[in-house]
C-alpha cells in the first residue's frame, strides 16, 4: 500500500500552489480558484488521514463531504460578488478595485 | 510492486497510441499547404465577428444556481444508499433538507434567476 | 456503526439555535411574498424570531442552572454556561442591528429583506459557534458565521465602495478559512479524531494513533483562521477596508458579532482541545495580543474617519481579549480569565454598537458625514446625543462610570493573576495597560470636538435608532455602575467538555 506520507506530501503541495495562486493572481475569479485548490488539499489530506488512521468512524469522510459543500457555497457567493464588480467597474483585477486603501 | 510495473506499461502503451500515429504522419507525410486546408473550418460556414463574445451575466447566475444544488447532491447521495437501514429520524432529517432545497429553489425563482431575459 | 437518536441529538438543548436557523429559512420563503414598501415587516419578523430564540435561551439557562452542561447532536456540540452568555451575546447584538438598520436602509435605498434573514443566518452561525465541541462543527459554524457577513458587507451595492468591501472580505476571509480547515484535517491526523475531548486525550494520554507534531502544526493554522476572524495582528490587514465600506449597521454587528464568534472558537478549541501544549499558544498568542493592541492604538491615532477610527479601535479590542486567552492557559486563572473575556465581549458588544448607532444618526444619505470634524459642534446642536456619544468614547477608554472600564479591569485582574512566574503576561499587561492611556488620545478627540469646537453638527435620529441609542447608552452606563449581577452570570461561563 502507498505510505500515508506521499499523500500528505501532494496535499501540502496543492495547498502551497494555492496559496502561492492567491498571493501571486492578480484576477480575482483566479484567486478564488487558488483557494478551491487549497480546499480540495485539505479534502485530500482528510480522506487520507480516514482511510490510515481512524477508518473504524466516518468523521473524516464526512467532514470532506461538509468541506466541498462549504467550497461550492463559498465559490457561489463569491462569483456571485465578482460578477456584480464586474457589472459596476469592468474589471475584475484585484489591484484596480483599489478605492478604499489597503 | 508487481502490480505498478502494470501500470507503467499501460501508461507508456497509452501515450503512444496517439502520438505514434500523430507522429508518423508528420514525418512521413506530404506536407502541400494551401489557404484551403489551413483554414479553421475546411467546410461550412465562415464565421463570423469575434469569438471572444461576452456572455449574458445571466448564463453565470444560472451557473451558480447549477453549482449549488449539484453539490447537494454529495448529501442525498449516501442517505440514499443507507435509506433502508436508516431509523425514522434519519428519514425526517433527509426530508427537511430536501424541502430546505426546495425552497432555495423557490427563492431562486421568485427572484427572476431562472428567467432568461 | 451507531446512528443517531433524537436522545443522543438533545433537540431541546440546542433549541435557541435551531429556532433561529428554521426562522432564517422560513423568512427567506416569507420575504418573498412582502411588497417592497412594508420590508419593515420581515424586520419586525425577524425580531421575532429572536424574541423566541431568547425565550428557548432563558429556558435553557433555567435548565442549565439545575442540571448542569448538556451535549447535543451526539457529543458534537454541548451547552454550557459559555455557550449560553455568549448566545445570550449574539442574541442582544442582533436585535440592536435590526433596530439600527430599520432606518438606515430606507433612507440609503438598500432596503431588501434579505438584510434581516442573513443576519438571523449569521447570528445563528455564531450561536452554533458557542456551542460547538467539534471541530467539524467550529468549521461549519464559522462558514455558517462568515459566507452571510461577506453578502452583507456587498449590501449597499451599487455602492462600490461597499461591494469592494465585500470582495476584499470575502477573498481574504475564504483564504484564512482554508488555513483554518487545513490546521483541521492535520489536528484530526495527529489525534484520529475532531471532537475536541478526543483530541485532548490522544494528546496527552497517547490514544490510537497520536502524532504530537501533526497537532501542534494544525494547531498553529488554526490559530491562523481564528486569528482572522477577530482581527488580529499579522491578520488584521481586511479589518480597517471593510469596515469603512460596509454600510454602517453591518459594520457595526460584525465588529461585535463576527469578533465574539471569533473569540467563541479561540477559547473552546485552545482551552479544550489543545492544554497539553499550553506552553506554546500561550507565549504565541501572548505576543500577537501584545502586537494587536499597539498596532490597533497607534495606527488609530492618524485616523480621521471615524468608521476606519473604530475599525482600529476594534483590532485594538480584539488584543484585550487575547490577554485573557493568554492568561487562560493556567488552569488556576481560567475561570476567571474566561469570566473575564465574555465579559468583555459584553461590554465591548454594547459600547460599539451605541458609537456605531452615533456613527449611523450623522452618516449623509450619500454615505459621507462620517469624519472626526463632523461632530464638532454637536454638544450645542443635539446634547442628548453628545452626552451618549461621550460615555460610548469613555468605555472605549475604559474610564469609569462606563462598561469598558469593568470589562479591562477583569481582564487585566486575570491577567496580574496568570503573570505570577510568567514574565511575558506581565509585559503584555504593562503593554495593555500603556496601550489603553494611549487610545485616550483618539477616543476623546471626539468629545473635545464636540464640547470645544464650533460647528453644525447635524444629526438624524429615527425612531428606531432612538431606541437602539438609549438602550446602549443605559447598558453602557448600568454595566459600569452596577455590573455585580453580569458578572454573576459571567462566572458562571465556564467551559464545559462534552458533558
Amino acid at each position: 500500500m502507498i505510505p500515508l506520507h506521499w499523500f500528505l506530501l501532494v496535499a501540502a503541495g496543492l495547498f502551497s500552489l494555492g496559496v502561492y495562486g492567491v498571493l501571486a493572481r492578480r484576477n480575482a475569479v483566479a484567486i478564488l480558484m487558488s483557494i478551491e485548490l487549497m480546499l480540495n488539499a485539505v479534502n485530500l489530506n482528510l480522506v487520507a488521514f480516514w482511510r490510515y488512521m481512524a477508518p473504524e468512524t466516518l468523521s473524516g469522510q464526512a467532514f470532506a463531504v461538509f468541506v466541498f459543500a462549504v467550497a461550492a457555497a463559498e465559490a457561489a457567493v463569491g462569483l456571485a460578488l465578482i460578477i456584480s464588480i464586474y457589472r459596476n467597474r469592468e474589471t475584475v483585477v484585484a489591484e484596480d478595485i483599489n478605492m478604499l486603501k489597503w | 510492486m508487481k502490480e505498478w510495473t502494470f501500470i507503467a506499461i499501460l501508461l507508456i502503451v497509452s501515450a503512444m497510441l496517439p502520438t505514434v500515429p500523430i507522429m508518423g504522419g508528420r514525418l512521413l507525410g506530404p506536407r502541400k499547404p494551401n489557404e484551403q486546408k489551413s483554414s479553421t473550418y475546411e467546410c461550412g460556414v465562415e464565421t463570423v465577428g469575434d469569438t471572444w463574445v461576452q456572455f449574458k451575466v445571466q448564463y453565470y447566475i444560472f451557473a451558480l444556481v447549477f453549482l449549488v444544488f449539484d453539490i447537494e447532491l454529495v448529501f442525498l447521495y449516501p442517505w440514499a444508499v443507507a435509506y433502508n437501514r436508516l431509523p425514522l429520524f434519519g428519514v425526517i432529517a433527509g426530508v427537511v433538507f430536501i424541502i430546505t432545497l426546495a425552497e432555495a429553489l423557490i427563492y431562486a425563482w421568485r427572484k427572476g434567476a431562472l428567467e432568461w431575459l | 456503526m451507531n446512528l443517531p437518536t433524537l436522545e443522543s441529538i438533545n433537540l431541546a438543548a440546542s433549541l435557541p439555535v435551531l429556532i433561529l436557523a428554521g426562522w432564517a429559512c422560513l423568512l427567506t420563503a416569507i420575504d418573498l411574498f412582502i411588497s417592497p414598501e412594508r420590508k419593515h415587516w420581515t424586520a419586525w419578523l425577524a425580531v421575532l424570531g429572536l424574541l423566541a430564540s431568547g425565550v428557548a435561551l432563558g429556558f435553557e439557562a433555567v435548565a442549565y442552572s439545575q442540571r448542569g452542561a448538556v451535549s447535543a447532536f451526539g457529543d458534537m456540540a454541548v451547552v454550557d454556561g459559555f455557550a449560553l452568555f455568549l448566545q445570550g451575546v449574539f442574541l442582544l447584538s442582533a436585535f440592536l442591528g435590526i433596530l439600527l438598520a430599520l432606518n438606515y436602509l430606507p433612507r440609503h435605498n438598500i432596503e431588501r429583506g434579505e438584510y434581516y434573514t442573513l443576519l438571523l443566518f449569521t447570528t445563528s452561525g455564531m450561536m452554533l459557534m458557542a456551542m460547538a465541541a467539534d471541530l467539524i462543527v467550529v468549521f461549519l459554524a464559522l462558514e455558517l458565521l462568515s459566507l452571510p457577513l461577506y453578502v452583507l458587507s456587498g449590501f449597499a451595492h451599487p455602492r462600490l465602495d461597499s461591494e469592494e468591501a465585500a470582495m476584499k472580505y470575502f477573498l481574504l476571509g475564504a483564504f484564512a478559512s482554508g488555513f483554518l480547515v487545513y490546521g483541521i484535517a492535520l489536528t484530526y491526523g495527529g489525534a484520529g479524531t475532531t471532537l475536541l475531548s478526543g483530541v485532548v486525550e490522544a494528546l496527552v494520554g497517547g490514544g490510537p494513533a497520536p502524532n504530537p507534531v501533526l497537532a501542534i502544526v494544525g494547531m498553529g493554522l488554526i490559530l491562523v483562521g481564528l486569528g482572522f476572524k477577530v482581527a488580529a495582528v499579522p491578520f488584521h490587514m481586511w479589518t480597517p477596508d471593510v469596515y469603512q465600506g460596509a454600510p454602517t449597521p453591518v459594520t457595526a454587528f460584525m465588529s461585535v458579532g463576527a469578533k465574539a464568534g471569533g473569540f467563541a472558537a479561540l477559547l473552546r478549541v485552545f482551552l479544550i482541545a489543545f492544554p497539553a501544549t499550553g506552553d506554546t499558544w500561550g507565549v504565541v498568542i501572548a505576543i500577537i495580543a501584545a502586537l494587536t493592541m499597539i498596532l490597533g492604538n497607534v495606527v488609530a491615532i492618524s485616523q480621521s474617519n471615524v468608521k476606519r477610527m473604530l475599525a482600529y479601535s476594534s483590532i485594538a479590542h480584539a488584543g484585550y481579549v487575547l490577554v485573557a486567552v493568554a492568561a487562560a492557559r493556567y488552569p488556576e486563572v481560567e475561570p476567571l480569565a474566561v469570566s473575564a473575556a465574555v465579559f468583555y465581549l459584553l461590554t465591548y458588544a454594547v459600547t460599539n454598537l451605541g458609537a456605531f448607532a452615533i456613527v449611523i444618526a450623522l452618516e449623509r444619505d450619500d454615505g459621507t458625514g462620517v469624519e472626526v470634524e463632523d461632530f464638532a459642534g454637536l454638544a450645542k446642536t443635539r446634547p442628548w446625543l453628545a452626552i451618549a456619544m461621550t460615555l460610548f468614547m469613555l468605555s472605549l477608554t475604559g474610564i469609569p462610570p462606563s462598561a469598558g472600564m469593568v470589562g479591562k479591569f477583569f481582564v487585566f485582574q486575570a491577567a496580574v493573576q496568570a503573570s505570577v512566574g510568567d514574565p511575558l503576561i506581565l509585559t503584555v499587561t504593562i503593554i495593555g495597560v500603556l496601550t489603553s492611556v494611549i487610545s485616550a488620545f483618539y477616543y476623546l478627540r471626539i468629545p473635545v470636538m464636540m464640547y470645544f469646537r464650533d460647528g453644525e453638527g447635524q444629526a438624524n435620529v429615527q425612531p428606531a435608532l432612538g431606541v437602539a441609542l438609549a438602550l446602549t447608552a443605559l447598558a453602557t452606563f448600568l454595566l459600569g455602575v452596577v455590573p455585580a449581577p453580569f458578572l454573576q452570570m459571567a462566572r458562571h461561563a465556564l467551559l464545559t467538555l462534552a458533558g
